[in-house]
């Protein structure tokens, strides 16, 4: 489906800041098309991390939130090497996963 | 006349489109908040996820640019130094959406989060922590938006 998500995951002391940037149209439902219909809502709403398999973040989102969303957290007791991965699921069921690897 | 078979293939006919046409329900992936994210204001995103009232707070901070040159693409961060944060909530108050995005908090994260939103207009934007026991602290900052970003 969409690109991959941009996963960059950097130590900064004993955490490390995951910041994602993520591809989707995130379609509030308000807008209409050029012959006037709505253009129905479609939006990211759950994007979950983990860290080593561990889940570490849960977010809902709505459609205020931007296209092509960004999203940056910091985990805690992180080393350089672990794996994040970053799962979203739309209000289509449509879904993606991408990892990256702390430096 | 329509035999039982006939109808059934009209019936799957029907229902495939509509699932095409995105009408049929999906299936609930893990409770999506409809209620919080239909709220209006502030005070019904708490209830909704079971909060008190909001009270004004210097240990919940919101990030964001005074002025938007593209409401399209607003970056705003929230954050709490209290402890025991169970969720972190940005609503912007003058969306027709306004909660904009709920984090749940875990003690493998810092209460810290940083995203970017749509605004239609000058509004407005909240950073709102929930506590384990119920108490919502909020912080606010207005954003001026120059160019309203939902495309209308």
């Amino acid at each position: 489906m969409a690109d991959p998500m941009r996963i960059r995951a950097q130590m900064a002391g004993d955490k490390a800041t995951v910041r994602v940037l993520m591809s989707h149209e995130m379609e509030t439902g308000q807008r209409r098309d050029a012959a006037g219909k709505v253009i129905p809502a479609w939006f990211i709403q759950e994007v979950s991390a983990a860290h080593n398999g561990k889940t570490v973040l849960t977010t809902q989102w709505g459609p205020s939130v931007a296209k092509n969303p960004f999203l940056q957290f910091t985990v805690k007791g992180a080393k350089a090497g672990d794996k994040i991965t970053v799962n979203w699921v739309d209000n289509k069921g449509d879904k993606r996963t991408d990892e990256a690897t702390v430096s | 006349m329509t035999t039982r078979r006939q109808m059934m293939t009209t019936s799957a006919q029907v229902a495939a489109l509509m699932a095409g046409a995105g009408l049929l329900p999906t299936a609930a992936h893990a409770a999506w908040p409809q209620a919080a994210f239909e709220a209006k204001n502030m005070a019904d995103a708490a209830k909704a996820f079971g909060g008190g009232a909001p009270v004004e707070s210097k240990d919940v901070t919101i990030t964001g640019p005074d002025i938007a040159e593209n409401g399209a693409v607003v970056p705003v961060g929230c954050s709490s130094t209290l402890p025991g944060v169970k969720r972190l909530m940005i609503l912007v108050e003058k969306n027709p959406s306004v909660l904009a995005a709920a984090f749940d908090v875990t003690d493998a994260v810092d209460a810290s989060f940083n995203t970017r939103v749509k605004m239609g207009q000058s509004s407005n934007v909240y950073a709102v922590a929930m506590m384990a026991d119920g108490k919502v602290f909020f912080a606010g900052k207005e954003i001026k938006v120059t160019l309203g970003g939902c495309g209308g």
